[in-house]
């Protein structure tokens, strides 16, 4: 076959002329310098999203040559990138554990600097479900780690009844429904049911729903509301923020049915210890899940920051963005926007004593 | 189009056919060495991104393949071959479910469109085939999902109740329908365009000759499809079930949203509990995944690497031993 010159020639403008487009689309990207601004960068739970993004909306009103970026990329990302020095602060639904802590281990903070935990987001998970003809539930939770474990299959199961008389539950096969990607929110449900059902649950808390239960898994907090609401006979666990016009079912504790508020939340910081043999400073709780009328299925996430700066100006936005956070106006918004549980307010003046030692 | 006119109006005028082409470049034909050496750039560069992919994912990865599985049992998801053998399984179950559903419909759908449909009738449907192709993923994980789980639940419990004796139907069937079925079936429809657009092709190009001497011979349509046509299409066939297959190995997004994905290896498609496929086990995890986790979830990318190169060879290969039947003679 022949290419006549032209038409070769023409293929080749063309082409160079696509790729010069490419290019051209390419630059400005790249660019966008701060003029005389500052630039606050976190990166983190996707847990907090809606939380960051209230507090970045209101943070940059109140200061304008400000920019925070929060991106949502995980806990463990807001981790690594913490580490690596490319995060000014992490999101983290967990407090950094004792083996990744240390001085001069966080590249983004002065040599001598230890990481800093500090608690500024409390979110209920809660039971969803949807099962014909039921509008309440409750369970105690060793019937609740029975029914994720697989151990219990159907919603006529008598255990189920025991809690729940005078409903009238369906002669149907139960489908739970767990987060299929690692996420904080399995973690710390997974950590409740080992807490408070250690007989049944008998795996540790880990981010990975473990595999030896089985159960159907679904892509993210919206996955999982999705095959709720859609499927028959399905119960699963998610942000309580997230869970819509589902039923939320109760859980048992000392007797009393409890249901995923945040008053019930927020208690359980203040019957909770800090995780020993760290600065008085680092705010890294271990959960106590078990106490009396404290509702055991919450989430505590986490702002990780340095508690010295290499720079000193990152240093004096960490403490103006984070300060805000865990302010009392902070968690009213956060409360209001993303459905959390605000702080207790001797949990705030803790917060607040932290983030002022921030050099 | 062009360039028919051209070679007509060259008859019209009377002038000379043009000699043929040189071998070697014209000197005075610039074009000729420009095009020749974008070509060969093209084809270089096609060559060393595929390569750049393999060093990434090699490179990447290596922390996971070389750590002690000890180490990986703390620090990661666990022992490497254990842990990434039921996402290989899954991916390719769910590909050959895939493939097993759209074949026979794509095979039909061109054959219909290039054999049977009046002319008015086929262009419009193969554009709206092509059209389907450039439906993106994560639409038809969000139909998926929504609609079609919802839908073929009712169906999937009738399966069970009435077929369950068939391993493959029993197991306690799920309540949501986001089974590895359900996965097939979305995957089956991203595949269809694609094998149906390459086979039509294919069935256009079988010489006229055949099919006029099988008619002739008192052949009825469909004995001169099975005469001529599928014989003389069977290489091009192939190789569009094997780009279909590539797709459906290395789908994500679509897959992802619709699949209740753990990790077990079963053949039963109707339960809550399907093996995930590695790409939606990387694209669930990697967003929370660090350190030796991340280098894991690369190296089950360079296992499915591995995988769609050796069905991209076996395809290849295929192909070339059946080459004396294809469109070249």
């Amino acid at each position: 076959m022949r290419i006549k010159p032209f038409a070769a020639a023409a293929l080749v403008t063309a082409t160079a002329l696509a790729f010069a487009g490419c290019a051209a689309n390419e630059t400005p990207a790249a660019g966008g310098t701060t003029g005389g601004s500052q630039t606050l960068t976190g990166v983190g739970s996707s847990a907090q999203k809606a939380a960051q993004e209230k507090w970045v909306a209101d943070f940059q009103t109140a200061n304008p040559n400000i920019t925070v970026n929060y991106s949502p990329d995980g806990s463990g990302a807001g981790r690594s990138q913490f580490i690596a020095g490319a995060a000014n602060f992490a999101g983290s639904d967990r407090p950094f554990k004792d083996d990744e802590m240390g001085a001069g281990k966080f590249a983004g903070c002065a040599a001598d600097s230890n990481a800093l935990n500090l608690p500024v987001y409390i979110s209920p998970i809660a039971v969803v479900f949807n099962v014909e003809g039921v509008k309440e539930l409750t369970f105690d939770p060793a019937t609740l780690a029975g029914i994720f474990a697989g151990k219990i299959t159907k919603w006529s199961d008598p255990a189920i009844a025991k809690t729940n008389p005078g409903v009238t539950l369906p002669d149907a096969a139960i489908t739970a429904v767990h987060r299929g990607d690692d996420s904080g929110t399995t973690n710390n449900f997974t950590d409740t049911l080992n807490k408070t059902a250690p007989e049944v649950w008998t795996e540790a808390a880990a981010d990975t729903f473990p595999a030896a239960f089985g159960g159907e898994a679904a892509n993210g907090t919206s996955g999982v509301i999705q095959a709720v609401t859609n499927g028959k006979n399905i119960i699963g666990y998610a942000d309580e923020s997230q869970a819509g016009t589902l039923g939320k079912a109760s859980i048992l504790v000392g007797g009393k049915a409890l249901q995923p508020t945040a008053d019930a939340a927020a208690a359980i910081l203040d019957h909770s210890e800090t995780v020993p043999g760290r600065d008085a400073n680092d705010l890294a709780y271990s959960l106590n899940r078990t106490s009396e009328g404290v509702y055991p299925a919450v989430l505590v996430s986490y702002a990780i920051v340095c508690q010295t700066y290499k720079d000193s100006s990152v240093a004096t936005l960490v403490k103006d963005y984070v300060g805000y956070m865990a302010s009392a106006e902070g968690q009213q918004a956060a409360a209001q926007a993303a459905g959390s549980a605000p702080l207790s307010s001797a949990l705030q003046a803790k917060v607040k004593t932290a983030i002022d030692s921030i050099k | 189009m062009s360039q028919k006119l051209t070679r007509e109006s060259d008859v019209a005028s009377g002038q000379p056919e043009p000699t043929p082409p040189p071998a070697r470049p014209d000197p005075k034909r610039p074009g000729e060495t420009i095009f020749r050496g974008f070509a060969v750039g093209a084809g270089i560069a096609i060559l060393a991104i595929l390569a750049a992919v393999a060093a990434f994912l090699l490179i990447q990865g290596s922390p996971a393949l070389l750590a002690d599985p000890a180490e990986l049992a703390t620090h990661g998801y666990g022992e490497f071959v254990e842990w990434v053998l039921p996402y290989v399984f899954g991916t390719v179950w769910a590909a050959v479910l895939a493939l097993a559903m759209a074949v026979p419909v794509a095979i039909g759908i061109a054959l219909f469109i290039s054999h049977y449909a009046p002319r008015r009738l086929a262009q419009p449907l193969g554009y709206i085939i092509d059209l389907l192709a450039a439906v993106p993923s994560v639409v038809f994980g969000l139909w998926g999902s929504n609609v079609l789980a919802t839908g073929v639940q009712p169906l999937f419990t009738w399966l069970n109740a009435n077929l369950g004796f068939i391993p493959l139907f029993s197991g306690q069937v799920s309540g949501t329908g986001r089974t590895i079925l359900t996965a097939a079936i979305v995957l089956a429809t991203m595949v269809l365009p694609i094998i149906t657009s390459l086979c039509r092709e294919v069935f256009l190009q079988t010489p006229k000759l055949h099919e006029e001497a099988a008619l002739a011979l008192g052949a009825t349509r469909w004995e001169m499809v099975k005469m001529a046509v599928l014989p003389f299409a069977r290489p091009g066939i192939i190789a569009a079930v094997m780009l279909g297959l590539g797709r459906a190995l290395g789908e994500t997004m679509a897959v992802t949203m619709v699949l209740s994905g753990g990790r077990n290896i079963t053949f039963q498609v109707l339960t809550s509990e399907n093996p995930n496929s590695i790409a939606a086990q990387i694209a669930q995890n990697f967003p929370e995944a660090f350190g030796l986790k991340t280098s894991q979830l690369i190296a089950a990318g360079l296992v499915l690497f591995l995988i769609t190169l050796a069905v991209n060879m076996i395809a290849r290969w295929i192909v070339a031993r059946r080459a004396a039947y294809s469109g070249a003679n």
